[in-house]
């Protein structure tokens, strides 16, 4: 493989395995808020019990981020120097504030929300909470502004080859900024969701029954049943913004070749990308037009338009495939649950595997969503303005191997860690959840609750 | 003033001096946290979970001060960054494996079975050590102006190995200040022992950097300069001197003078990055690039300044109050 190709690998192992971790974080911080505000306000030992466990699975899940963004932070300068080169201007005081007001602000606050908790007035605690949960969205933001003016770039202008701001303004409110940041925080939500309701049908599974884990399950459960719909309809929002600005990567999703009317949805294909054709398509006659255009003979762009600058099709194709698929299964499986609950007040056994089984299907979801929205964005690094190859760095190809190897190594050996001791957790949790209370009643403070954590 | 009518000017000296302070702030803050995970290679079981425990509510944060400083050499300097960092590539890449392995290690020996415990301690030792020998060989190539030759890469591996001492010292100065009984002894005689190696390193470093580097010879060695200069060697050798002797003595009746090794290691750390940072004025790549060659445009520049402006004496503010919230013995953590 080229150089180019490999540090494109490299920064995309460092993305995939990063986004798994704040994907989680920021809905599962404002979960934390809520179980600690239900606490305080009933007093009700429940919301101890819940809030104990996660935290503990939190504060994994944010070292996890953490440690995966410093390497994001670095590979910027090791791999991409023509990135700031070209659009420094705007993309460094976005980092910046990103690292002043979000970073410092989650990670100092942390500190205090996992050990504080018998340190500090109960209310400065609470307040350390939210502020975690703050930080986590915040930081959120400022990252999307950067991602979303790399789509749909504004308010800047060029002299000699280097970008200069001319609105903050522009940038703040660029076009793709408010679908994006919409459809990546309930994307945060249903993968905290799903995951806080498969974990605890887990610990149900496992004959783990507590209260606690009973209203865990519920509150994923509705909290997913609630978010997989709206999604779905922002996803859509940011869909018809992506015609509006990036028509190529429309295309690509849809695999349409030609500019046209009647233009099918295809449930699937297979894009030939020399050929310029789909060799093999099933879908449903004038979808996409009705979908993109709302009629049926809506004119659809096509792939032919825009040669040599449009995105690798089959990844954004296969992608966006996954990406609604997995929408779709989360839509299914949450209402059914939801209504057999409501009816029947208890899971069949089929159900509680079918919530484990979604445990981690926001992860399939929202890497997926991010392959559309990134791949689709080449071969532009900042659409229309930098290709991603005038970024490189001269890094020799067997130099990016190593290193590449050396972190897809250590990223799929941590994931599977991940995922494993939040099994592990889970099955232990019952014994472990109430020892912690009894620690805390008996003020023994930070140094055994450490261990438990 | 006609210097601040001209932001080119001075913008990139103040953000020179911010990414300077973060760096220095970054070393003391992680320093004395991945010290103390190189010292796991070194203590009991029971101990280890002591030494986790006094650092447990800070690391995330010490580390963010290296975000901090990479993101003000990105934001403020993107060339330099992009040439520093390639040329670092390796050793780069080899300390985020580091930093990733005892971030994520000191989570889940706490939650792990058991029987994988001392698996994630060993990654968290590994991590530490790998990130500072890292660091300390980064800062000699740095030193010696990005090259790989035989006598550049000789002279990194010997920061590298006085950097990560200099680590084990402030981590051990750190666990006098958190810590008692046995495991506060044994932080005394792990001081002692760095220390004089940190000695032998600051002199290696000191004497090697003019031999190999003319202009920063010319920089040490003129009239006024030399002057100007002399406080840093004297000061470090009176905080040595009175280090050595402290040390000896620890620990005291009613744990006085307990934080004095801490401070000390401070003061030091903060002695020798003056001196290093007045060698490469105003270079930020040596010999090649300067601060004023590099930096961005102006405008940008200042968005970010008046942003760090306000939010920064809240980040010290609330850092601060952590440190307050956490005060005093790891052991003493009850909660009356």
């Amino acid at each position: 493989m080229e150089a180019l190709e490999l540090a494109r690998a490299q920064f995309a192992a460092n993305i995939t395995f990063h986004i798994l971790f704040p994907s989680i974080s920021i809905g599962l911080a404002w979960l934390l808020f809520y179980f600690k505000l239900a606490y305080v306000k009933t007093r009700d030992s429940i919301w101890l019990e819940a809030y104990t466990f996660w935290v503990k699975i939190f504060a994994l899940t944010f070292a996890m981020g953490v440690v995966s963004g410093i390497t994001m932070s670095f590979q910027f300068g090791t791999n991409w120097p023509g990135f700031m080169k070209t659009v420094g201007n705007v993309a460094g005081p976005l980092l910046g504030y990103e690292v002043l007001t979000a970073f410092f602000l989650e990670s100092v606050f942390l500190g205090i929300m996992l050990f504080g908790i018998r340190r500090v007035p109960e209310r400065v605690h609470t307040v350390a909470t939210f502020l975690v949960a703050f930080g986590t969205m915040l930081s959120a933001f400022w990252i999307l502004v950067l991602n979303s003016w790399m789509q749909t770039p504004v308010g800047f202008e060029m002299k000699d080859g280097v970008a200069h701001v001319t609105s903050w303004l522009e940038i703040l409110s660029s076009p793709s900024l408010l679908p994006r940041f919409l459809h990546m925080t309930v994307a945060s939500f249903l993968t905290a969701s799903f995951l806080i309701s498969g974990i605890s049908a887990y610990r149900l599974l496992m004959r783990k029954w507590t209260p606690s884990v009973e209203t865990t399950l519920k509150i994923g459960l509705v909290l997913a049943a609630v978010f997989s719909p709206i999604q779905l309809f922002l996803g859509d929002i940011h869909g018809l913004n992506t015609l509006k600005y990036q028509p190529q990567k429309i295309a690509a999703m849809e695999g349409n070749w030609n500019t046209q009317g009647n233009v099918p949805l295809l449930l699937f294909a297979i894009p030939d990308e020399k050929e310029r054709k789909n060799t093999f398509e099933i879908g449903i006659p004038s979808g996409a037009s009705l979908i993109l255009k709302h009629h049926t003979d809506g004119i659809v762009p096509g792939l032919n338009e825009y040669k040599d600058n449009h995105p690798p099709v089959k990844p954004v194709f296969y992608a966006f495939r996954i990406m609604v698929g997995v929408g779709l299964l989360m839509i299914l499986i949450s209402w059914v649950a939801a209504y057999v609950l409501w009816k029947k007040r208890e899971l069949p056994p089929f159900l509680i595997k079918a919530m484990v089984g979604m445990t981690f299907s926001g992860w399939i979801a929202t890497v997926a969503g991010w392959y559309v929205s990134e791949v689709g964005r080449q071969p532009w690094l900042v659409h229309d303005i930098l290709k991603t190859a005038n970024a490189a760095s001269s890094i020799p190809a067997e130099t990016i191997g190593l290193s590449l190897s050396m972190y897809v190594v250590t990223y799929i050996a941590l994931t599977i860690s991940y995922i494993l001791l939040l099994f592990y957790l889970a099955r232990r949790a019952d014994q472990r959840g109430l020892r912690v209370e009894n620690e805390i009643d008996n003020n023994l403070g930070l140094f055994i609750s450490r261990g438990a954590l | 003033m006609d210097f601040f009518s001209q932001p080119d000017q001075w913008l990139p000296l103040v953000f020179a001096a911010l990414m300077g302070l973060s760096i220095l702030i970054y070393v003391i803050l992680d320093g004395y946290d991945l010290g103390v995970g190189i010292l796991f290679a070194m203590s009991e079981q029971q101990e280890k979970d002591v030494m986790i425990a006094s650092i447990g509510p800070f690391w995330d944060a010490n580390e963010t001060w290296l975000v901090l400083a990479v993101g003000l050499l990105l934001i403020a300097f993107p060339i330099a960054n992009g040439m520093i960092l390639e040329a670092l590539y390796i050793p780069v890449a080899l300390m985020l494996l580091g930093l990733i392995l005892r971030g994520v290690a000191f989570e889940f020996r706490a939650k792990v079975p058991d029987l994988y415990k001392d698996l994630w301690n060993q990654a968290f030792f590994m991590g530490s050590l790998l990130t500072s020998l890292c660091q300390g060989y980064m800062l000699g190539l740095y030193i010696m102006g990005l090259e790989y030759k035989v006598e550049t890469i000789l002279f990194a591996s010997l920061t590298s190995i006085c950097l990560t001492l200099g680590y084990v010292f402030i981590g051990a100065s750190w666990l006098i200040m958190k810590t008692e009984g046995v495991l506060q002894m044994k932080a005394v005689k792990w001081a002692q022992g760095s220390l004089s190696f940190i000695v032998i390193g600051i002199l290696a470093v000191s004497t090697a950097s003019p031999l190999v580097s003319d202009r920063i010879f010319s920089k040490w060695f003129t009239l006024p300069e030399i002057i100007f200069l002399a406080p840093l060697p004297l000061f470090s050798s009176l905080l040595i001197f009175g280090l050595w002797n402290l040390l000896k003595s620890l620990p005291q009746e009613n744990d006085r003078w307990c934080w004095g090794p801490f401070v000390g290691a401070v003061g030091l750390f903060t002695l020798s990055f003056i001196g290093i940072a007045y060698s490469f004025y105003p270079y930020i790549v040596p010999e090649k690039l300067t601060i004023y060659e590099c930096a961005s445009a102006p405008e940008s520049l200042m968005v970010i300044l008046i942003g760090t402006l306000l939010v920064l004496p809240a980040i010290l503010g609330y850092t601060f109050y952590s440190y307050k919230v956490f005060f005093g013995k790891t052991r003493e953590l009850r909660y009356d």
